[in-house]
């Protein structure tokens, strides 16, 4: 069997998606690119990665018009087909905007755009994304984000936590998150949302491979869906 | 016919731009409490019938123009 296909989704204002896929693609996976007016993905797709950026210039609301675009008609299909998607930083303001993940993205409390490397606390390591990380395991993952406070209701933070789909949180309050959320999964385990950055943390010359880890988990994860599907 | 749709922050969540706003107006001298800070989107619309606007209107915050976790929506409604 040959690498598998991860799509990187394009959206206009898109600015981390060479970069996601450099990363994957140095782990093992064949990159293909989707632009955004596309309402279909690569029929050999194993998993989507939604990339960082500011998709249509943060317009009306982070994600929000991403939200609708063509392409994640695709995608939606892809997730309620069980098929693996990760969403990292505006992925994940889209991810959320579009209802596959809980809660939203708001400002940061501070106001101030938060460019830095925060340590992240893996909460679950029972996920297509983090089996090759520890329960309590620390990851060195940097963050680049406007508006990175996840909110939900506090009823919900319990309610997502005892079901394990809070899979990371900062070891610090970054940017007034609740719960210091950094990461959640949906119900079904297999589409996560992340604020940091993993594709920018793959070689240790660069300050963290950490990130590492949770890619080719991902990697993984489109190799283990393209088997199923066949 | 014409709909303005008023989408504010909804009671209880962190406003930061707010807050900064209430800054500066303070530090400009005035005498300001808690302010809100949320976005206008005014509507041309094909639709005569006002209920049939209204339900529209109503179908696209929930579709796109407002978060509904974190924000409220006002609807008004102009057919002259």
């Amino acid at each position: 069997m040959g690498r598998p296909v991860v799509a990187v989704v394009v959206f206009p204002g898109s600015n981390d998606d060479r970069d996601a896929a450099w990363a994957l693609g140095a782990l093992g996976a064949d990159i293909q690119f989707v632009w955004h007016e596309d309402d279909e993905l690569p029929e050999t797709t194993g998993a989507v990665v939604l990339p960082g950026g500011f998709s249509y210039g943060d317009y009306l609301r982070c994600g929000a018009i991403a939200s609708v675009a063509p392409a994640m008609d695709a995608v939606r299909r892809f997730a309620g087909s069980g098929g693996p998607v990760l969403g990292i930083c505006n992925g994940f303001q889209i991810l959320c905007e579009a209802r596959l993940l809980p809660g939203a993205l708001r400002p940061n409390r501070q106001l101030e755009f938060v460019c830095r490397d925060t340590t992240v606390r893996v909460e679950n390591a029972d996920t297509l994304f983090t089996r090759r990380c520890e329960t309590g395991q620390e990851l060195l993952l940097p963050v680049k984000h406007g508006e990175g406070a996840w909110h939900a209701d506090e009823g919900q933070l319990v309610q997502l936590a005892a079901r394990g789909q809070i899979v990371l949180r900062y070891a610090d309050d970054v940017n007034g998150s609740l719960g210091r959320v950094a990461g959640v999964v949906n119900e079904a385990g297999n589409v996560l949302g992340l604020m940091p950055h993993p594709e920018h943390a793959v070689d240790s010359l660069l300050g963290s491979a950490d990130g590492g880890l949770l890619l080719a988990a991902l990697v993984d994860a489109a190799a283990e869906h393209v088997l199923a599907a066949a | 016919m014409r709909a303005t749709v008023l989408v504010r922050p909804k009671d209880g969540i962190l406003d930061p731009q707010g807050d900064a706003v209430r800054g500066s107006l303070q530090k400009l001298g005035f005498d300001v409490g808690r302010i809100r800070v949320g976005r206008v989107v005014d509507i041309e619309l094909a639709a005569g019938d006002s209920a049939f606007a209204r339900e529209q209107v109503e179908r696209m915050c929930s579709e796109l123009l407002a978060n509904p976790l974190i924000e409220s929506v006002e609807i008004r409604l102009d057919d002259e």
